[in-house]
């Protein structure tokens, strides 16, 4: 439909490229500037709050920043990055956070999967089942970190209770005062609540799944697994290489559970990289050396997200 | 029975194995909402049932939960926060990530690749990340504790991904439209509220759902930002709740239900434009 429109306009094309030759110099200079004039309240509120704190943060990170007026800020060098290799709690979280990432993001990445291959032919009422699937996205991190907090509370929370009927263990676990259960319940909720958007996405990309394929290898007498493994996984690779990225930076930016979950206690172990690095700034009100945290989590994405640029430009191409 | 189509993508091939999909749907889709089911059961269910032992359905429901939350606890005024907060940030993010991906859509001029690398390198940048030079920058600005402050804060983390999202969206629309509403003499910001903006609703839908939920949903930023209970957003206002006194779990589930409400009506409204929008889109 679209093309023959297009064809149809042809002449149109040509009669204004007739009339822009025409116009003047001062017309010109309009149209150049154009673009400009359209990225500029985009582009200055994105300097302002995102690119200059960026490099603001880097510069904080070599003082022994005071946010109290009139306190004096002492340039310290690099002294702020070495305490970083010294400091065990940082050791910690650096692991809490590879674990986050290690957790979280293949089982999104399976289950969201599975859910939009089950959900991608015809299927009865299947716009309730993607809306199901997805609010769980759109839902306000205090609200899940709570209700899971009640679920998995000692007192009244159903995991005890599920637990005792089917083990026959009565005793109550308090699931989110110890390390490995509170961690075990942070990354429940933040699967839960992380599969719709990957689920959206495969949605999507399967939409995109050259047919012309799909038709071709099943003629050709190829079995279904064979057709997602050779056909469907391969188209879908631009789309898996963005939710892994996105997914890993979005896991490498955990705070809200820690805070409200565990507080990031017992005893600091279950710290997050920028869990500990807020405690830092706004707690111990150690900023300069929260912001050299920072600035080092901020270089390790960056180098991730290049990567990511350079990949998906080799497959647009 | 539909014939099966050899062109199908599911995981399940060509056979449509409908009753096992709709049984693995089902389990799906309660696991996701079982949770939330559920606390709007405990919201209905008196302080009591809630202490005590588990129970799935409440022996005396009441209302009053949400009566405590409402005004003795000041929800009414977090929700007109958040309201405010959420509509401002997408208003002004919809507008101009709509200006700037058509700049990119659309034109050829010195600096696009490197402007646009640059917003794309920002998604890298976790709001959290930033959160100590920009209270510092809010400090300076007299912007803390002020939702004023907070919606800036909200608008240049949402731009980068939709500036980015709808860039693809306005290129896929044949430059011809356009070239035709020109020679009637209308301005390119004409051109982009008449021409392409209504071309583009499905998207813009997806992108005001998105900037919507993350405005409405914000926690880290608003928690560092706002001191003042009078200017509290609603999920500051929750985990405050629960700070004061954890014993009150019966008007905080309330106040989640009335947290959570608004955003799955903003997302059931889109969900019907999501898919179109979605792959007509840069991700494809």
């Amino acid at each position: 439909m679209t093309t023959t429109t297009t064809l149809e306009r042809r002449p149109a094309v040509v009669s204004l490229g007739a009339a822009s030759r025409r116009s003047g110099r001062s017309q010109r200079a309009r149209r150049k500037a154009t673009p400009y004039l359209l990225l500029l309240p985009a582009f200055a509120l994105y300097a302002i709050f995102t690119a200059y704190p960026v490099f603001r943060q880097f510069e904080i990170s070599f003082f022994n920043w005071h946010i109290f007026p009139g306190a004096s800020n002492p340039f310290v060098g690099w002294s702020n990055y070495t305490k970083i290799f010294d400091d065990p709690i940082v050791r910690t979280a650096v692991w809490n956070s590879f674990l986050w990432i290690v957790v979280t993001v293949p089982l999104q990445i399976a289950i969201g999967l599975f859910a939009a291959g089950t959900l991608a032919d015809r299927l009865p009422a299947s716009a309730l089942w993607r809306a199901a699937i997805y609010i769980p996205v759109v839902t306000s991190p205090v609200v899940v970190a709570w209700v899971f907090s009640y679920l998995f509370a000692s007192q009244g929370g159903i995991a005890n209770s599920v637990l005792a009927v089917f083990t026959g263990h009565r005793e109550a676990i308090d699931w989110t005062a110890q390390t490995w259960t509170g961690n075990m319940v942070m990354w429940l909720l933040t699967t839960w609540k992380g599969v719709g958007w990957s689920f959206i996405i495969f949605v999507a990309a399967l939409d995109g799944v050259p047919r012309e394929l799909l038709e071709a290898a099943r003629i050709d007498g190829a079995s279904e697994p064979r057709v997602w493994r050779s056909v469907v996984i391969p188209s879908l690779r631009a789309a898996i290489t963005f939710v892994t990225v996105l997914l890993v930076i979005g896991a490498a930016q955990t705070f809200s559970q820690v805070y409200l979950v565990t507080s990031g206690g017992p005893y600091n172990s279950t710290q997050t990289l920028m869990s500990y690095m807020r405690q830092l700034a706004f707690i111990n009100f150690s900023f300069g050396y929260a912001a050299a945290l920072a600035s080092l989590v901020a270089l390790v994405l960056f180098g991730f997200s290049w990567a990511e640029i350079y990949v998906l430009r080799q497959q647009e191409l | 029975m539909a014939k099966p189509a050899l062109s199908s993508t599911g995981l399940f091939g060509t056979r449509p194995k409908t009753r096992l999909r709709l049984a693995i749907a089902l389990v799906l889709a309660l696991l996701s909402v079982g949770p939330l089911i559920y606390m709007v059961i405990l919201s209905f269910q008196s302080n009591n049932d809630i202490q005590g032992d588990t129970v799935l359905l409440p022996t005396h429901p009441t209302t009053s939960n949400y009566v405590v939350a409402w005004t003795e606890n000041s929800f009414g005024h977090y929700f007109a926060n958040s309201f405010l907060v959420a509509v401002a940030t997408v208003v002004i993010t919809v507008s101009l990530s709509s200006l700037a991906a058509f700049a990119f859509a659309r034109y050829k001029f010195p600096g696009r690749e490197l402007i646009f690398y640059s917003f794309l390198a920002s998604l890298a940048i976790p709001p959290v990340l930033l959160i100590i030079p920009q209270f510092l920058l809010m400090d300076r600005l007299h912007l803390v504790d002020s939702l004023v402050g907070l919606v800036f804060l909200y608008v240049s983390a949402n731009l980068p991904f939709m500036i980015f999202f709808l860039r693809g969206f306005f290129a896929a629309i044949p430059r011809e439209y356009e070239e035709a509403f020109r020679l009637d003499g209308a301005s390119t910001l004409r051109v982009i509220v008449r021409l392409i903006a209504p071309l583009s609703l499905p998207a813009l839908a997806l992108v005001s759902m998105f900037t919507f939920s993350m405005a409405w949903d914000e926690f880290p930023l608003a928690l560092t930002m706002l001191n003042t209970p009078s200017h509290f957003t609603l999920p500051i206002g929750l985990s405050d709740f629960i700070g004061a006194h954890t014993t009150f779990w019966g008007p905080f589930f309330a106040g989640s239900v009335i947290a959570t409400v608004p955003v799955v009506i903003v997302f059931v409204v889109t969900q019907r434009w999501s898919r179109r929008g979605i792959s007509l889109g840069g991700l494809r």
